[in-house]
């Protein structure tokens, strides 16, 4: 009976991921599942509840594991923001992580449709080498990119955070993807109505892939907000930190003052938290389509 | 078609470049444009990626401390990793976080996902509960389990331990607990996209398979083992190489961690990716050992996922 129950939950012309309408639990085997994956899901979000409890809390309560705060304070939040520090680092990766994601989202989609919608000798092979480059591991290519920035004098600049997330190759394979849905008529009929490539790539195919540009945008923010390795080894300059770099540091500042080390923390990635809730319907299906197409 | 284009007599006027594009044919204009629309790409790909590439393995063959002279040294930035007992330890230690993490964090969310897909009630708020982790920084989430792993009074886990009479464990100090303690949080925070990716995967096996297993009278478990996982093998395949690339170049939980003596206690949790960071970076700045060692992460990273590729297509 049990099974006949399992199939009956899952409707089968339901769309991917699409929610649903809630339904009651209907068997007790049901209630069973539903509970151990509720506890399952709070356990999994308890680290960041305890952090954000923490960077609530005055030191002397940081002890107590009570996740409500006794006497609840933005004290701490004011600290940390008033050394100015972590304001700078905020600035930082802001930048950093928007004018990478333009830059990826206008490359990506235009090479991507080039190789998808022209047609010219060589193209094959360009798309092969662009996709070679997934196979090569950041950590190779770190102590080349140090060399050339060291000579170019891009070491302790935004530039030289910026340059190697420029484009990548992933971006170029799913937005090639996707182009595929686009049919050519639609840019014949453009081209005919006498609009020029560049206008037509713009003003014809990209609306038609905006949801593969916003499962792109997410990836390659999200990539650049939390990028740590490339932004240590490029910047030594402090005011050239971005969030994830400047909190590594601090960390071991104030190693006792944990308090003001989950504000930091909170500060780093409520931005993104926020971002999902507002946002979680597109996320989870851009996070899908990428997977999937990946 | 050459008649067409040309009837378009050029004026004298017009400059040369125009007058010899106005003679192009619409198939060669689109030549024309594909190459102009891949020009800055095509420099970058070169510029940032594969001159480095082959930067990368030139430098291996060569000792340099940024100072002095490149010097040709051939494989002997590949000799001395081999008899470093360093190495062999990091080595170790970089098999561990796959060894240990793939098979755990897949079978977590394959679990989380399967279960998952069957309710309906507040299904968008579990889901999202799963997924929120993965939304954090690695290191602002290294800082938050660090704070955990702590002794009394201050970490979370001890307090609790000391809470039911266990005693306190020195999860970070530790090395034989580090590892798996480093190795957590990774986990953690890579368990909300794989169960959103299997979900994705449950949801396109077609139910009428479900349906017409039912009707035979076949039981949930063997539903699992002979429709569902079968037909889920892309997911999986994607899923074991995805995870496994990730885990062999774990760095961020590990350096953050452990910052104070990066990959310790005794380089107990060092991965590959922190020893490349220390010889180039770590003050000593040896290129061309570093350089070496990522052309050794580069194998190794192509030997897994070719080898995992390969054995789980043919099953």
């Amino acid at each position: 009976m049990a099974v006949a129950e399992d199939i009956q939950v899952k409707p089968s012309s339901e769309t991917l991921l699409r929610t649903g309408q809630p339904k009651p639990p209907r068997d007790f085997g049901q209630i069973i599942r539903w509970t151990l994956l509720f506890l399952g899901g709070l356990l999994m979000v308890m680290p960041l509840a305890y952090m954000i409890s923490t960077s609530l809390k005055y030191s002397f309560e940081i002890y107590d594991l009570n996740l409500i705060p006794q006497e609840p304070t933005i004290e701490n939040y004011t600290y940390v923001l008033e050394d100015g520090r972590f304001y700078n680092w905020f600035f930082n990766s802001l930048i950093i992580a928007t004018l990478t994601t333009i830059s990826t989202l206008i490359f990506d989609s235009l090479v991507g449709y080039v190789l998808c919608k022209f047609k010219f000798r060589g193209r094959y092979l360009v798309f092969i080498a662009i996709l070679s480059t997934l196979m090569i591991p950041t950590e190779m290519l770190v102590i080349p990119w140090y060399l050339m920035s060291q000579s170019l004098g891009w070491l302790d600049t935004y530039w030289g955070i910026m340059f190697p997330g420029l484009m990548t190759a992933f971006g170029v394979f799913l937005m090639k993807q996707f182009f595929e849905t686009v049919p050519d008529d639609f840019l014949e009929a453009a081209r005919i109505d006498g609009l020029n490539e560049l206008q037509i790539w713009w003003s014809v195919a990209m609306p038609l892939v905006k949801p593969a540009l916003a499962a792109l945008a997410i990836f390659v923010f999200l990539g650049n907000w939390t990028a740590f390795i490339w932004p240590l080894i490029v910047t030594t300059d402090t005011a050239l930190y971005t969030l994830p770099v400047g909190l590594s540091s601090f960390g071991d500042e104030v190693d006792v003052a944990w308090e003001l080390i989950m504000t930091g923390a909170a500060i780093s990635t409520l931005p993104t938290l926020v971002v999902f809730l507002i946002f979680q319907r597109f996320i989870i299906r851009g996070v899908v389509m990428a997977g999937l197409k990946g | 078609m050459a008649d067409l284009s040309r009837s378009d007599d050029t004026p004298p006027e017009r400059g040369w470049f125009s007058a010899r594009w106005h003679r192009l044919s619409i198939r060669q204009k689109q030549v024309v444009w594909a190459w102009a629309f891949l020009a800055i790409p095509i420099v970058f790909y070169v510029v940032v990626r594969f001159y480095p590439t082959a930067n990368a393995f030139v430098l291996s063959f060569q000792e340099w401390n940024l100072l002095g002279a490149r010097t040709w040294v051939g494989f002997e930035n590949y000799i001395d990793l081999w008899n470093d007992p360093v190495f062999w330890t990091v080595f170790a230690n970089t098999f561990e976080y796959l060894i240990i993490g793939t098979p755990i964090s897949l079978v977590i969310s394959f679990i989380i996902a399967y279960h998952l897909d069957k309710v309906r009630f507040m299904h968008g708020t579990i889901r999202a509960l799963y997924f929120l982790p993965f939304m954090t920084s690695a290191v602002a989430m290294a800082w938050v389990w660090r704070w955990f792993y702590q002794p009394v009074p201050i970490g979370v886990f001890n307090n609790m331990l000391a809470q039911i009479g266990i005693p306190q464990i020195a999860f970070l100090q530790s090395t034989a607990i580090a590892l798996p303690a480093v190795l957590a949080p990774a986990v953690w925070a890579g368990l909300g996209f794989q169960i959103i990716i299997f979900m994705a995967g449950l949801r396109a096996i077609p139910p009428t398979y479900y349906e017409a297993a039912r009707v035979d009278g076949v039981s949930n478990w063997t539903m699992l083992w002979e429709i569902t996982l079968p037909l889920l093998k892309p997911t999986i395949v994607f899923l074991v190489v995805f995870s496994s690339i990730g885990f062999l170049r774990i760095f961020d939980h590990v350096f953050n961690m452990t910052t104070n003596n990066p990959g310790g206690p005794l380089n107990s949790t060092k991965p590959l990716v922190l020893m490349i960071y220390e010889t180039a970076f770590g003050g000593r700045s040896q290129m061309g050992a570093a350089a070496a060692q990522t052309v050794v992460l580069f194998v190794i990273l192509l030997i897994v996922s070719l080898v995992q590729l390969r054995i789980l297509r043919d099953r």
